[in-house]
C-alpha cells in the first residue's frame, strides 16, 4: 500500500475507487461526550473577526462587496486568495479574494448580467457579446426548445422555480476521493472508464466519452489550482490537515464552476475522522490543532458566495448556498457512524457562533449514542442551526454512504446524482380544475380547456375527478419541461468537476416537487366535510369561496384529512412516473418548499380552505399556520403519514418552538427526559 | 365507558409533568382563581364529549414521543369534577402501561362524601402522580384568591399521603398576591410533613391568559400585575424549600435536595 495509507486497514478501497469501503473498515465510532473538544485558537478568532468584518462591510454595501465582471470563472481562472495567509490552515477562495463573487455565465448570460446590474456592476461587454452571440448558454437552449404551453405554465407560476436560467445544483461530488486517492489516481480511473465505453458510437456513447473527457480536464485543472496554493493533491493526503484541504479543494472546484441552486458537501466528517484518529495516535497533531483545521474549513464554507439577483434571493429568502453536510447516522452493519469529527463539526457552531451555512444536518436514528443526541439537542437549543433527517427511514433505501443535497434530497455519494426539478403548484392546479384551465389571477387559458365546475356548491367527487384530470395534464407538461431543462444543462452547463468525482455510471434521480400540499388537502377536506360555495366574477371565473361548517384540517393527526394529503402525494407521483424522463432519470418527488412557499402563495388566488389570494403556503409538508390545534406531536404525525416511497426526494417540516415550550429550563430536549420520581 | 367533557387535547405537553406528555384539558372548574390563565375551561356546561378509548388511541398512535419518562396528564379545568371519566380513562391507560398524572386543585375533595371517597380510592390505585396546585396556605387568603375554601384541599394532601400516591406540589407565585415569605414558608412547612411529596414546582405568574379574558368578555382581575420575575421566583422557591426542610428535619424524614429542586 501507499505510504500515505500506512496503518489503514486495506480492502476493496485500496485497488478500486470505493470510499465507503475505506470508511467502514477504518472508522472508530465514538460513544463519549463533548468534553474532549477544544475551543478556538487565537488564529481562528482573528480570522473569524476578519470574516465578520467582511460580512459587515458586505451588508453595508447593500449585500454584495465585490463582483468579478471580466473573468469567467473556471477551476483555474483565479489566482490564490487569502484572508491572512500566515494564519489560515485551510486555504482557498472561489476568486482571488474573499467575498468577491465570481462570474458564471454558462447557466444564462442574462441572469449573470442582471445579478451584476442589480448590484451596481456591469458585465464586461465583450463577455456579454461572447455569451449572447458566440457561445450559447443553458438558458438560451431551454427557450429555444420550450413550447408555448411550457412558457405559459412558467409565467403563470403553476410550475415554478425552474432551473432554466441558472445552475441546477443538487449534485454532490465525492470530494473525499480527492483526499483518499489523489488526483493522479482519479485521472487514471477516468481514463480506464473512457476506455471501457461501448464501441458503437450511439448518442449515449458519444455523450459519455465527451463527458469523461471533460471530467479528466477538470481533474487536471484541480491539480493545477491546488498547486497555485502550494498544495500537492496529485497524491493521496498524508494527514488530517491535508485530507481536509484536499476535500475542500474538491468542493471549491465545484463552486468555482457552478452557481447551483444547492451546492452541498456530502458526508465528510466520519471519513476525515479516520485521519484525525491516526494523527492523534501518532502525535502528529493535537486535538486543538485538529479543531483549528475544522474551524478553518467550516469558515471557508461559510464564505462561499454566488452572484444572484434580488428575485432569486426573494424565492430562497436570502442567497443560500446549501452547503449541506450530513453527520452521524447508522451503518448497515449496525454500528453508529458518529465519530469525534462529527462532534468537531457541530462544535464549530460554538467556536465560530451560529450560522445557517454550512447546513449541518444530523442523520438521526433512535440508535445514535446518547451523548451525541444530547450534544445535538444542546447545540440546537443554543444555536437553532441544526437540521435533522430521518436516517432510519432513508438507510433502508440508500444504505450508509448517502448524503443530503440542499435540504432533504438524499443520494448515495459518488454513485447517484439528481436533476433538480423545482416544483409544481398543486394549489393552483386545483383552481385550474375548478375553472377549466383558466388562470384565476391572469384569466388566461393556461391549462387545457376542460369543463369547469358548474353550480354554486362544490361536490367532492366532481372536484376530485376534475382535479385528477388536471393533475395528469400538469404532470405531463411538468416532466416535459424538465426534460428540456436537463438536456440543455448537460449540453451547455455540464458539471464536469462534480461528475469527475462520481462513478462512470450514475443513477440520475429525476427530481420533481410539489408546493401547496396542505392548502390542497385542507381545501379538499372543506369541500368534503363542510359546504363550499363558489363566488364567480363577471367573467364567470371562480375567484372566491364561502365555506359553511367546520372541516378536519391537516396537522391534527386526523385521518379524515391526512389520508387526502397522503393520497395526493401518491397520485401525483404515480402520474409523474408514467412519463419518459431524460437519460432514464429515476423520477422522485419532494414536498419541501422551505422558503419559496411565500412566493408561490403570492401567485395563487383564493383557495377553498379559506386561504386568501397572495397569502403564503405553508412551508414544505407543514400544516397551514395556526390550523394545527392539537400540539406538535399531532402536527408531526400528520406529516409523518406522507409516504416516503412516493416522495423519495424528501419531505420537510419546519419546526420552530420557543425555548420555554420545551419544558422548564429546556430540560426536555437537552437530555433530562427521565425525571426520577423516587 | 364514561365520556369526558373535554376542552382540548395537547399532543406535546412539556410543562405538565415529567417528560413529554399527552395532555387532556377537561372542561369545567368551580374555582375562580384571580390569576387563572385558562378561563375558557371554567364553564361546566361546555366541552366536547370524548370517549376514553379515543384518547388512548391518540396516545398509542404517537407512543414513541411519550416514552423515556413521559405519559398522560389530565388537567383542566378541574379533572376531579369528572372522577368516573378519570377512572375509565386511567383503567385503560394502565392496561396500556401508560404513566398517569392528574393535575388538580384538590377542590373537589370531600372527606365526608363516602361515595366520592370510594371512587377516589379506586382512581388512586390507577394514578402514578398527582400534581396538586395549592393556591394559598392561608384559609382567608385562599378564599379571596379563588372564591373557595382550602380545608378540603389540605385534607386531600393527607389523603394522598395515606394512599401513598406520589405528589408534586405546584404553587403559582404572583407578585403582591402569593409571594409573601411568611405564607410561602408556612406552605413549605405544611407539605414537608408528607412522605409522598416528590417535587416542588414553583410556577411564575404570567400574563398570557389576558387575551382569553378579552375574548370571553370578562374583566381581567389582575389588571396590570406584572409577570413574575425568573430570578425572584427562584428566591421564593427557596423560601418554600426552607419550610419543607425544617419540617423534615423535625420529623426525621430524609430529604433529597436534588429531587426537590427539579420538579
Amino acid at each position: 500500500m501507499r505510504s500515505e495509507w500506512n496503518e489503514f486497514v486495506g480492502g476493496k478501497w485500496d485497488h478500486e475507487i470505493n470510499v465507503r469501503d475505506f470508511i467502514q473498515r477504518n472508522y472508530t465510532p465514538y460513544d463519549g461526550d463533548e468534553s474532549f473538544l477544544a475551543g478556538p485558537t487565537q488564529n481562528t478568532k482573528d480570522l473569524w473577526e476578519q470574516v465578520l468584518d467582511l460580512q459587515k462591510q458586505e451588508r453595508e454595501a447593500g449585500g454584495v462587496l465585490d463582483m468579478d465582471t471580466k473573468v469567467v470563472s473556471t477551476i483555474t481562472s483565479h489566482g490564490p486568495g487569502y484572508l491572512d495567509k500566515s494564519k489560515e490552515t485551510i486555504v482557498g477562495f472561489q476568486t482571488d479574494k474573499p467575498f468577491k463573487r465570481s462570474l458564471q455565465p454558462y447557466g444564462g448570460i442574462r441572469m449573470a448580467e442582471k445579478a451584476c446590474a442589480d448590484n451596481g456592476y456591469e458585465v464586461d461587454p465583450e463577455i456579454s457579446e461572447f455569451f449572447s452571440v458566440h457561445r450559447k448558454t443553458h438558458n438560451a437552449g431551454c427557450f429555444d426548445a420550450y413550447n408555448p404551453e411550457m412558457r405559459a405554465c412558467r409565467s403563470s407560476h403553476v410550475i415554478t422555480g425552474l432551473p432554466d436560467a441558472y445552475g441546477r445544483g443538487r449534485i454532490i461530488g465525492d470530494y473525499r476521493r480527492v483526499a483518499l486517492y489523489g488526483i493522479d489516481r482519479l485521472i487514471e480511473d477516468k481514463e480506464e472508464q473512457k476506455a471501457s465505453t461501448g464501441r458503437v458510437m450511439t448518442d449515449d456513447v458519444i455523450r459519455l466519452r465527451e463527458e469523461l473527457s471533460e471530467q479528466i480536464v477538470a481533474l487536471k485543472m484541480m491539480k493545477e489550482m491546488a498547486a497555485s496554493y502550494g498544495c500537492d493533491i496529485a497524491r493521496p493526503a498524508a494527514n488530517v490537515q491535508e485530507a481536509i484541504q484536499a476535500t475542500y479543494f474538491g468542493y471549491l472546484c465545484a463552486v468555482k464552476e457552478q452557481n447551483g441552486a444547492a451546492m452541498s458537501l456530502g458526508r465528510t466528517s466520519t471519513f476525515l475522522d479516520i485521519y484525525a484518529e491516526r494523527d492523534l495516535r501518532n502525535g502528529v497533531f493535537t486535538e486543538e490543532q485538529i479543531q483549528e483545521f475544522v474551524d478553518h474549513f467550516i469558515m471557508k464554507l461559510r464564505c462561499v458566495k454566488f452572484a444572484r439577483t434580488p428575485e432569486y434571493n426573494q424565492i430562497f429568502a436570502g442567497d443560500p448556498v446549501w452547503v449541506t453536510e450530513s453527520l452521524g447516522g447508522v451503518g448497515v452493519d449496525g454500528r453508529h457512524m458518529v465519530t469525534k469529527m462529527s462532534f468537531r463539526y457541530l462544535h464549530t457552531l460554538e467556536n465560530l457562533g451560529a450560522s445557517p451555512e454550512p447546513n449541518l444536518t444530523v442523520l438521526w436514528s433512535v440508535r445514535l449514542p446518547e451523548a451525541w443526541k444530547k450534544y445535538c439537542a444542546k447545540i440546537s437549543i443554543t444555536t437553532s442551526s441544526i437540521q435533522y433527517e430521518n436516517d432510519d427511514l432513508m438507510r433502508v433505501t440508500h444504505g450508509d454512504d448517502y448524503g443530503i443535497a440542499c435540504c432533504v434530497s438524499s443520494m448515495v455519494i459518488g454513485k447517484q446524482m439528481q436533476f433538480f426539478g423545482a416544483r409544481a403548484n398543486l394549489a393552483k392546479c386545483l383552481l385550474y380544475a375548478l375553472n377549466g384551465g383558466v388562470d384565476e389571477v391572469s384569466h388566461k387559458q393556461v391549462g387545457p380547456k376542460y369543463r369547469p365546475v358548474e353550480g354554486d356548491v362544490l361536490d367532492y367527487d366532481d372536484v376530485m375527478a376534475k382535479f385528477t384530470d388536471m393533475m395528469e395534464w400538469l404532470a405531463d407538461v411538468y416532466v416535459n419541461t424538465l426534460n428540456v431543462i436537463h438536456y440543455m444543462h448537460d449540453k451547455y452547463c455540464y458539471e464536469r468537476a462534480q461528475m469527475a468525482l462520481h462513478d462512470r455510471d450514475v443513477l440520475r434521480y429525476f427530481a420533481t416537487g410539489i408546493a401547496g400540499l396542505s392548502v390542497v388537502a385542507d381545501s379538499l377536506s372543506a369541500i368534503k366535510y363542510a359546504q363550499v360555495k363558489v363566488v364567480r366574477d363577471e367573467d364567470g371565473i371562480i375567484v372566491d369561496f364561502e365555506t359553511t361548517g367546520d372541516f378536519p384540517k391537516y396537522g391534527n393527526d386526523d385521518d379524515r384529512v391526512d389520508v387526502i394529503a397522503r393520497d395526493l402525494v401518491k397520485t401525483f407521483m404515480t402520474m409523474l412516473r408514467r412519463h419518459h424522463t431524460y437519460r432514464d432519470g429515476f423520477p422522485t418527488m419532494s414536498v419541501l418548499t422551505i422558503t419559496s412557499n411565500v412566493t408561490y402563495g403570492k401567485a395563487t388566488g383564493n383557495t377553498p380552505d379559506g386561504r386568501k389570494k397572495g397569502q403564503p403556503f405553508a412551508p414544505g409538508a407543514n400544516p397551514m399556520h395556526g390550523r394545527d390545534s392539537h400540539g406538535a406531536v399531532a402536527s408531526l404525525s400528520s406529516v409523518s403519514k406522507l409516504p416516503f416511497q412516493y416522495a423519495q426526494d424528501g419531505i420537510s417540516n419546519t419546526f420552530s418552538i420557543i425555548p420555554g415550550a420545551l419544558g422548564k429550563d429546556d430540560k426536555v430536549f437537552a437530555g433530562d427526559i427521565n425525571v426520577d420520581l423516587n | 365507558m364514561t365520556k369526558g367533557k373535554i376542552h382540548s387535547l395537547e399532543s406535546f405537553g412539556t410543562v405538565d409533568g415529567p417528560g413529554v406528555r399527552y395532555v387532556v384539558f377537561v372542561q369545567g372548574c368551580p374555582m375562580r382563581c384571580l390569576y387563572c390563565h385558562n378561563p375558557d375551561t371554567w364553564e361546566m356546561r361546555d366541552g366536547t364529549l370524548t370517549d376514553p378509548q379515543e384518547i388512548i388511541d391518540n396516545y398509542e398512535r404517537n407512543r414513541p414521543f411519550y416514552e423515556n419518562g413521559g405519559g398522560l396528564t389530565v388537567t383542566g379545568g378541574e379533572p376531579l369534577m369528572q372522577v368516573d371519566f378519570l377512572i375509565d380513562l386511567f383503567t385503560l391507560a394502565k392496561q396500556h402501561g401508560i404513566h398517569t398524572d392528574i393535575d388538580t386543585s384538590g377542590i373537589a375533595f370531600r372527606p365526608e362524601n363516602k361515595e366520592l371517597i370510594a371512587k377516589l380510592d379506586k382512581l388512586m390505585e390507577l394514578t402514578d402522580l398527582v400534581m396538586l396546585d395549592i393556591k394559598h396556605i392561608d384559609p382567608e387568603k385562599h378564599k379571596e384568591l379563588t372564591s373557595q375554601p382550602n380545608d378540603g384541599i389540605l385534607a386531600f394532601v393527607k389523603y394522598l399521603d395515606d394512599k401513598n400516591v406520589d405528589m408534586w406540589i405546584r404553587h403559582v407565585i404572583v407578585p403582591g398576591l402569593t409571594d409573601d415569605d411568611e405564607y410561602l414558608y408556612k406552605l413549605g412547612y405544611f407539605i414537608g410533613q408528607f412522605h409522598n411529596l416528590k417535587a416542588l414546582d414553583a410556577l411564575p405568574y404570567h400574563t398570557m391568559g389576558k387575551s382569553k379574558y378579552e375574548k370571553l368578555g370578562i374583566d381581567y382581575p389582575l389588571g396590570d400585575t406584572p409577570p413574575m420575575d425568573q430570578k425572584a421566583l427562584i428566591e421564593k422557591k427557596q423560601v418554600i424549600l426552607r419550610g419543607i426542610k425544617d419540617r423534615r428535619a423535625e420529623m426525621n424524614i430524609p430529604h433529597d435536595d436534588s429531587v426537590m429542586l427539579e420538579g
